[in-house]
């Protein structure tokens, strides 16, 4: 059976401050959702705030996988739950390969005794990076330092590749992206399309969408999603932008804080 | 009661009356005689931002102490046999306690002129090579108390002389095994390479006992001739208990580069002295120390690289893990000299905390008498960052495996520097230990 995320009116602070006021979103599996709007409406504090980042303090709502709360547990029980988030800005952690880690997180969601093989693990990184266009050797550099955006990001998807998740959060992964990088990011997340995987793909950019085509958009406005839609609706935000929704909806500033 | 245990008396006859009852060669005890002479009027060291006042530095239940020897590798406790790799191991010196327990130099060496003997009988069968590096160029005699005390005292430790253009390809070793409590270990490493030769050298003090109160003053001298390349890597993993003053220091002719990669984990409260003093023209030092701090224990690293001669390159880079209560104090000190033309000083302090009491302090300092060069410091004093945390638990990985990947990574890049594969794995696993134990 398809697994279900489901988010119910997520209130989200940070330093105090309310960021996401009543989040409402479905997500199925075999789904692939993008999340937009301008900047500063909350939709990266939805992807941070699912994943359980440290500075983001969940105040209301609740986000559940298959009917479990998320919200109770452990960022790496999340992950191990089936979630992944794809970092718009992705840590450098020194002196921890890129393949050792990416080793250790893929047992990390395996029993004991029964880690991957490494010819089987060095085989399927092979073939993921490949299929990403990376230079094999970035599997034997420190996780992201030195990466350039683009390998940051491309390296986000390998890890996303090489873990299977069921859902994949993919923050803002086309930021900064040059045209080729994007199509390589593009064709990593369309390869994982299928019954067994599901995305949420937050971008303020229409163009990531030409690449991949989402199944339902939602936009947010002032840390809500104020209108959902078929891909249709990516459509017409690409050639009218974000002003109709407003006037329709009577928002002046789509920002958080605006409406308060 | 705020006691100044740094008054003493030793009994000087007695020193002597020891060293000649146990046949020590006569350099060996004009030395230590001169250091008796002088001892009184020196004044201790004075490491930058730790006071010394309750350090007991003296007192030493046995002066020497006897033990086993070994007939073969095969024989050597397991504790130390894990630290060889067996197969390859040429040139090793196993010191049991005070005892010269095992020496093993290849063939090849001895044809070629390479020396390696223990200090003791060393001093004996070449008294002018001996004496002319014996506490000369790199730490002197009348320094301060301390190093008279170690002259005094000197009971173990190794000679390495390399003779020109001779390139030693299998490093040499030396592990020192304490496990009497009540030994003291007063170690003297002298190695010398001559002119264009070349060493890696690596040495291990490890304890089969879980603790003592004596006392470990370690001096090591590497003088580096012209064209003369040293590695030297160490890793110090002594119990808790003891005094500590550890003294490591170099001295570089022209065109000659020594390198240090140090692992210091003893669990004692210890003094760290690293100084190269790079005199020739275009010689270069790099210096990796890398640092575990648990319990209760206090420590203080001064690293310092003085620049004399031309183009001449210092680059220390220290990272430390503090946890428990363990404090520590991290003194790096770039010094060019007037004259020291094109020279490039660099170092780099990173503590890294782990519990609310643990403390640390980088203090680097850069000393600059001469306009042509090139200089840099970095330093920082931080806890681990819990947006690394987050990352990697985001994939899967369990806190307590996060923050043992962030340490792991932190401490690898001197790890990665020591240049022997199971002296790597040793201190992968010190590490390991260190940071895990409760």
């Amino acid at each position: 059976m398809a697994s279900v995320l489901e988010i119910k009116d997520l209130h989200v602070e940070i330093d105090g401050k309310e960021i996401l006021k009543g989040v409402n979103l479905t997500l199925k599996q075999g789904e692939i959702h993008a999340v937009m709007g301008p900047n500063g409406t909350g939709k990266s504090t939805l992807a941070q705030a699912i994943m359980g980042h440290p500075r983001y303090e969940v105040t209301g709502g609740e986000v559940l996988l298959d009917g479990e709360s998320v919200l109770d547990m452990e960022v790496d029980e999340r992950a191990q739950a089936g979630l992944f988030l794809g970092m718009q800005y992705p840590s450098e952690i020194s002196g921890v390969t890129n393949s050792d880690f990416l080793r250790s997180a893929i047992n990390a969601q395996r029993e004991e005794g029964d880690e991957i093989n490494l010819m089987q693990f060095i085989k399927k990184l092979d073939k993921n990076m490949n299929y990403l266009e990376m230079d094999l050797d970035m599997s034997t550099r420190y996780l992201n330092e030195g990466f350039s955006g683009g390998e940051k990001k491309r390296n986000e998807i390998l890890q996303l590749m090489m873990l299977e998740p069921k859902f994949g959060i993919l923050d803002e992964i086309d930021s900064g992206l040059d045209i080729d990088a994007l199509k390589v990011v593009s064709k990593g997340i369309n390869g994982l399309r299928g019954d067994d995987f599901g995305a949420l793909i937050i971008t303020h950019y229409q163009r990531l969408l030409n690449y991949i085509t989402p199944d339902n958009v939602h936009v947010m406005m002032q840390g809500r999603v104020v209108k959902s839609g078929g891909k249709e609706l990516a459509e017409r935000l690409e050639n009218e932008g974000y002003d109709w929704i407003k006037e329709e909806l009577g928002i002046e500033d789509e920002t958080i804080g605006a409406d308060a | 009661m705020a006691t100044d245990v740094n008054e003493f008396v030793i009994n000087a006859d007695e020193v002597i009356a020891r060293a000649k009852e146990r046949g020590e060669s006569e350099l060996l005890i004009s030395k230590k005689q001169e250091a008796l002479d002088k001892i009184e009027s020196l004044e201790m060291p004075k490491p930058d931002k730790t006071k010394l006042n309750r350090w007991d530095f003296f007192t030493a239940a046995q002066p020497v102490t006897d033990s086993s020897v070994y007939g073969s590798l095969e024989e050597l406790p397991e504790a130390v046999r894990n630290l060889l790799d067996i197969e390859h191991t040429k040139n090793i010196y196993v010191q049991h306690n005070n005892t010269p327990a095992y020496l093993q130099v290849s063939d090849e060496l001895l044809d070629k002129g390479v020396i390696i003997e223990n200090i003791i009988e060393a001093s004996a069968n070449h008294p002018e090579l001996v004496e002319k590096y014996f506490m000369t160029d790199g730490v002197r005699v009348d320094e301060h108390k301390l190093a008279a005390f170690h002259t005094a005292m000197l009971n173990g430790g190794l000679f390495v002389y390399v003779p020109k253009n001779v390139q030693i390809e299998d490093p040499v070793q030396m592990v020192v095994l304490h496990d009497d409590e009540k030994a003291s270990l007063f170690n003297h490493v002298l190695i010398v390479a001559d002119e264009g030769s070349e060493l890696t050298y690596v040495e291990n003090y490890l304890s089969g006992v879980d603790k003592s109160e004596e006392q470990v003053n370690i001096v090591s001298e590497v003088i580096a001739k012209d064209n003369a390349k040293v590695k030297y890597g160490a890793v110090d993993f002594l119990a808790e208990g003891f005094t500590g003053y550890i003294n490591r220091r170099g001295v570089t002719g022209r065109d000659a580069d020594i390198d240090w990669a140090l692992g210091l984990m003893n669990d004692s409260h210890v003094i760290y002295d690293n100084t190269t003093y790079l005199i020739g023209d275009n010689s270069q030092s790099d210096l990796k120390i890398v640092v575990v701090g648990r319990g209760e224990q206090k420590m203080n690293f001064t690293s310092q690289i003085i620049h004399y001669g031309k183009d001449t390159n210092g680059h220390i880079l220290k990272h430390g893990v503090m946890k428990d209560a363990a404090s520590s104090i991290f003194n790096g000190v770039g010094l060019i000299k007037h004259g020291a033309t094109r020279s490039d000083a660099q170092q780099e302090s990173r503590v890294l905390m782990l519990s609310e009491k643990a403390r640390g302090d980088a203090n680097p300092i850069l000393l600059i008498d001469e306009d042509d060069v090139t200089a840099g410091h970095a330093a920082s004093v931080g806890r681990v960052d819990p947006i690394q945390l987050f990352y990697l638990m985001s994939r899967g990985i369990s806190q307590k495996e996060a923050e043992r990947l962030v340490i792991h990574g932190f401490l690898d890049p001197v790890v990665r520097a020591l240049p022997i594969e199971s002296v790597k794995n040793q201190l992968r696993e010190v590490i390991e230990m260190k940071v895990l134990s409760k």
